[in-house]
Order: C-alpha cells, then structure tokens, then sequence
C-alpha cells in the first residue's frame, strides 16, 4: 500500500515539524530567560531582540533581494571564451537594454498592453458585477445560498479554475462553449479556443486578442465573489433612514441607489478595485494553466517575470519585468493604503 | 407596555401618504423582480462550470470523451469511482499523483505556521514592548507589503544555491522559508492590529503582577489572539496549498512539488485525458472546499484581511 506508506512519511514529517516549532518556541523563551540574567541597558534591548529578532531576519529576505532585484536588471549573461580557451558566462553590465528590450520589441509590447487590459477590463466588470449582485440580492430570498454560489471559486486555486474552464473551452465535442456555438444556424466550424491564435477566422493580432478575453473571463468568474461579498457587507451597513430620506424626497429605488448609497460605500468599491487590481496584475498562474505560459499572445508581465527568468535562463530581462510589475504595484498599494485609512477615520 | 403606540395597530395616526406615481411603483417593483431572476440566473451561471468538471469526474473515460457531460442525465447511473483511483496512481514525472497530495500537505501546514508563529512574536514587541525607533521600523516592515514576492524570485533563489545556505535545508524547507518571508509583512500588520487592541489594563495589571513579557505573551496574548490567529492561519494555509509560483521556483525537483505543479504538467502533457484532469482538479480542490465549507466566517474574514497581500 504506497498510500499508507507516504502518510507514514507524512505523518513522521508533520511531527518532525511540530517538534521543529515547539523546540523553536522554547529556544526563544530559554533566549529570553538568558537575556533577563544580563544587566540594563543590554537586558531590554536583549528580551526585545528575542521578540522582533526572527521576523527581521526574514524580512531581510525581502529587503535585500528586492534592492539586488533592481541591480540584476541593469545585467545580462554573456558567454565568454577565457585565455585558457575554456568558456563560461558572466554578467555584463548593460544600462537600460533590458528594457529597451522590453519597450521596443512588440512580442514585450503586447505582454505590457496584454496587463493593461487585464487591470481595466477584469476590474471593471468582477466589479460591476459584484455591485449589481449585491444590490439585487440584499434582502431577497435565498440571499445566502445565491451568494455562497457566487464567492464558492474564490475558494480554489487559479489551477484549478484554469482546468475547470480548459474543460469548458475545449474544441471536442464534450467543450461546453463550442457545443453551444454548434447551436447557432447554419454550418458552425469547431473553434480551437486557447488552441490557435485564429478564432472566428480572425487572426489575434489585436489587443488584447480573444484567447486574453477567455482566460479574463475565469478571473471575472473568481473575482466577483470577491466584490460581491465585501460590497454586500457594506450595503448592509448603509443606514435605513438615509435611503427611507431620500425617499420621502420622490426617489425611485435606482436614484435612491446611484445617488444616495453608491456614494455612502464609495471607500469600499475603492478597496475591491484595487485589491482586484493588486491580483490581476500578479496573475501567473492561470496563464501557465491555460495559456501554455504565455502561447498565443496570451502572455502578462508576471508569466513573463516568470518564463524569461526561470525557463528561458535570461535573469536581467526576468528582473527587469520584475521590476516593471513593482513599478506598477506599488502606487496601487499606497492608493489602498491611504484609502483604507480614510475608511477607518470616517468611522 | 411602551407608552409609545403603535400607529399601524392603533389607527389614531394616518399613515403617511405615498406621493410615488403608480406607473414608477410598477417599474420598481417589476425591476426589483428582474434584478432577482438576474442573480439566480448568475448564480446558476456561476456554477455550471465547475458542476459540468464535477459530473464528468465520476463517468466512464469512453463517455467522457465522446460526449458532452450534460448527457449523463440520459444515464444518471453510469458512475465509477475509476477516474478517481486512476489519477491517484497516474504519474507524474515518475511519482503518483498522491505523492503530491501529501507534498501539498507538508508544504502547507508549516507554510502557514511557521510565518504566524514568527509574526505574533513580533507583533507583540510592537505592540507592548518599548524599545526605539520600534514604530519606524513597524512602518518599514508595513511599507514592505509594496514589493511583489516578483521582486524577490531571483536574488533569493541564488542565495538558496549559494552553498552559503545550508543544503539540509534545500527542498521543500526553502519553500516553507521562502513563504515565511512573503507572508511577513502582512501577518505582522495584521496581528500588530489585533494584539495592539488588547485592553492595556490587562498587560499592566499582569506586569505589576512581576509577569515578564514571555509569560504574558504565551499565558495571555496567545489565548486571546485565537480568532485572529485562526483567520490569518486559514489565509495563510489556502493561499500556500493554492500557490504554484513559489513552489515551482523554489521547490527543487518533481519530488518536493505541491499538486498544483502537477494538475499543470498533466495539463501540459495529458491535455486531453479528461478522465484523470476532472478527478485530479477535485483531489486537489477537496481541501479549500472544506475549509470554506466548514470555516466560512473565518475564510470571508481573512479574506477580506489578506486580500493586499504581494
């Protein structure tokens, strides 16, 4: 039974890792213990160190590789052939050429444009969409369920949802969206969605291109849970007497909504949009899932990040995109940031 | 009995009147019928993807790939378990696919403890120790979240191969460490919060008491930090067993990958072997089901609270 033979292992493992943790603890509280035996100032200083200690550590795993990140992009591997006739690669230093690489070359410029898209158009509509359920389905029948329905693929992995939805659109007979486009009149030729860049005899030469929009689609389908769950908890607390108010004052129940109550949750549509955009920006995974990693011109800055450091051994230009999808963050980060401040201040 | 009287029981005041038009109470309430057909309309949408994945998981491979999954309500009793214990044994890359499984189980349990152990240590000194410069360095660890783990994928993975690391930590340990250091800024930020709310009387009454701060924190701060830790946890876990780039960068080998890295290689090589991606898809999404199943509340709130992590 090699089941049972690797829950042994698993077993043997999870407890080697409860020890790991327990033997962990104790260091530092017998590190504590040994610091409260030195003399002031040294002993506060010591106990503090015992508590915040292990957390920079780590976090030096963050800071320094995200500066060296910023160097490796300056870098590229050049093979060299050495005096003794033996050839190895080295860094050179290269200034911008990465991204020059990266703005220059239209296979790089759709990858930026590709991201572009996923940021506006993945935003807009999980958004949209997470407002019109929220709105509808408050105080209706079945509220929950509906929901539950809804927010169930925020659960699972981007892995997941990409085969789930490869199933959905396959060309076979069994692919759900080409079996419902064989029900349209007239002679329907079979579609290799995700497959070919040639769909509906177009070519995908534009942005984003039909295979980008279906894979969009999976992600509108995770992300609206999302913002329907967290606009829905806004909704609810809206106050009554401000909608009754407006009201008495003649308003239909959709000028009651788009002037009085959209207004009242805007700090949380603001946090969904760009918490949303934070994902869709990073997205990766998906794109190895459906997209082949990248294969008709399905590709984003994260897949690229991924597929040029990693798989095609070309570090400086991975770093470069790396340092591109930074550039991007970290503004929409400091937008969320001092939003979600605004919020708490507001009450 | 309230002094107040009930004027819908009482009919001493006239209701308000209502001045909406008739025509407008129509289209109201015929809208608010639309918006309800709507929503269950998008719910049922919302499902049939992955209900159609679910169904065909239990068919026969031979009616798998000849017909659409809709058809198994012409046979509802033309189910098997076959697709299940075959995906189990399938290999990848030379192992079975249960390997995986358990690799997930050993990548994620530590993936998500480790970090929270770590993050409450520290979230405490900030909370309620005094030392300098402590809320400028709370800031710099905050300001963190800012950076892409994106940034961080080359430079650590060099230093992992370095040799200056010890190699009895390669493996799934770098995994583990690479998602304790991803996870920090976020598990600090969001512990600081809880903990730093605790009532200061509490910590004081326990200090003149002559607790140090390690008893405090285990026999007080820990135990009352349970449903913060219990959110931040399931987060935490979710998004190790859900996450395929760190552990494709840093796992090593096939043998320390987790079962995203192999539904993605079975994508790759058996794209049309639906009988074995249906099943395998549900092994692998079985655990997040459960959780948020079971644990909702907790899943909605950590969530809601992790939601900005890099």
């Amino acid at each position: 039974m090699e089941d049972w033979g690797s829950m042994g292992k698993i077993v043997s493992s999870l407890l080697v890792v409860a020890l790991g943790i327990a033997v962990f603890v104790a260091a530092l509280a017998a590190l504590y213990w040994l610091a409260s035996r030195l003399k002031e100032p040294w002993r506060e200083r010591a106990r503090v160190a015992v508590f915040v200690g292990p957390a920079l550590l780590l976090l030096l795993g963050l800071i320094i590789p995200a500066i060296l990140n910023f160097r490796y992009g300056f870098y590229t591997k050049e093979l060299v052939t050495l005096e003794d006739g033996t050839r190895r690669t080295v860094d050179k230093f290269v200034w911008f050429e990465n991204y020059s690489e990266i703005f220059t070359n239209p296979a790089n410029v759709k990858v930026l444009t590709n991201t572009l898209w996923w940021g506006i158009i993945v935003t807009s509509v999980s958004t949209f969409i997470g407002i019109v359920i929220a709105r509808f389905a408050d105080r209706m029948r079945g509220e929950p369920i509906a929901k539950a329905l809804i927010f169930l693929p925020t659960a699972i992995s981007l892995v997941g949802a990409g085969v789930i939805w490869n199933f959905v659109y396959s060309p076979r007979d069994y692919g759900l969206l080409n079996s419902l486009y064989q029900l349209l009149p007239g002679e329907q030729q079979t579609q290799f969605f995700l497959q070919d860049s040639k769909l509906f005899g177009i070519q995908n030469e534009w942005v984003p291109g039909l295979n980008t929009l279906l894979i969009m689609v999976v992600i509108i389908w995770i992300q609206a849970g999302f913002s329907t769950v967290v606009i829905s908890a806004a909704l609810k607390g809206v106050p009554d007497d401000l909608v009754e108010a407006a009201k008495i004052d003649g308003a239909t129940d959709r000028q009651a909504f788009m002037r009085v109550v959209l207004p009242y949750i805007k700090g949380t549509i603001i946090t969904v949009m760009t918490t949303t955009v934070l994902a869709v920006l990073k997205i990766f995974d998906i794109i190895q899932t459906m997209g082949k990693g990248g294969a008709f011109g399905t590709s984003t800055i994260a897949n690229e990040m991924y597929e040029q450091a990693f798989p095609q051994n070309n570090e400086g230009l991975g770093a470069a995109w790396a340092v591109l999808l930074f550039l991007a963050v970290a503004p929409i980060v400091y937008v969320n940031a001092r939003n979600q401040r605004a919020m708490r201040e507001a009450g | 009995m309230t002094a107040t009287l009930d004027p819908t029981l009482g009919g001493i005041e006239e209701p308000p009147k209502d001045e909406t038009p008739v025509g407008t109470k129509i289209a109201e309430a015929a809208s608010g019928r639309v918006g309800r057909i709507m929503v269950w309309l998008l719910a049922a949408l919302w499902t049939v993807p992955t209900v159609g994945l679910l169904i065909s998981s239990f068919r026969p491979e031979r009616e798998i790939k000849t017909e659409g999954w809709w058809m198994w309500i012409t046979d509802p009793l033309n189910i098997t378990l076959d697709n299940y214990s075959g995906v189990l044994d399938n290999r990848v890359n030379g192992l079975p696919f249960s390997e995986f499984f358990w690799n997930s189980v050993r990548i994620a349990i530590p993936g998500a403890v480790i970090p929270i152990v770590i993050a409450a240590f520290a979230a405490y000194a900030f909370s309620w120790m005094q030392f300098k410069g402590r809320d400028w360095i709370f800031i710099g660890v905050v300001g963190m979240m800012v950076v892409p783990l994106q940034m961080c994928l080359i430079p650590l993975l060099r230093f992992f191969g370095s040799g200056f690391f010890p190699d009895a930590l390669s493996g799934v340990a770098t995994i583990w460490i690479a998602h304790a250091i991803f996870g920090m800024p976020l598990a600090i930020f969001l512990l600081k919060n809880f903990i730093g709310s605790l009532p200061r009387e509490v910590m004081e009454a326990a200090r003149v008491d002559g607790a140090s701060h390690m008893t405090i924190f285990m026999r007080i701060v820990l135990p009352l930090s349970v449903p913060a830790l219990a959110s931040l946890g399931i987060f935490q876990f979710l998004w190790v067993w859900n996450d395929l780039l760190v552990a494709k960068v840093f796992g090593g080998g096939a043998r320390n990958q987790p079962m995203t890295f192999a539904m993605v290689d079975m994508v790759g090589n058996k794209g049309n072997e639906w009988q074995l991606l249906t099943a395998g898809a549900f092994v692998m999404m079985i655990v997040p089901l459960i959780v948020f199943l079971s644990l909702q509340r907790y899943f909605v709130r950590g969530l809601l609270a992790g939601s900005v992590k890099g």
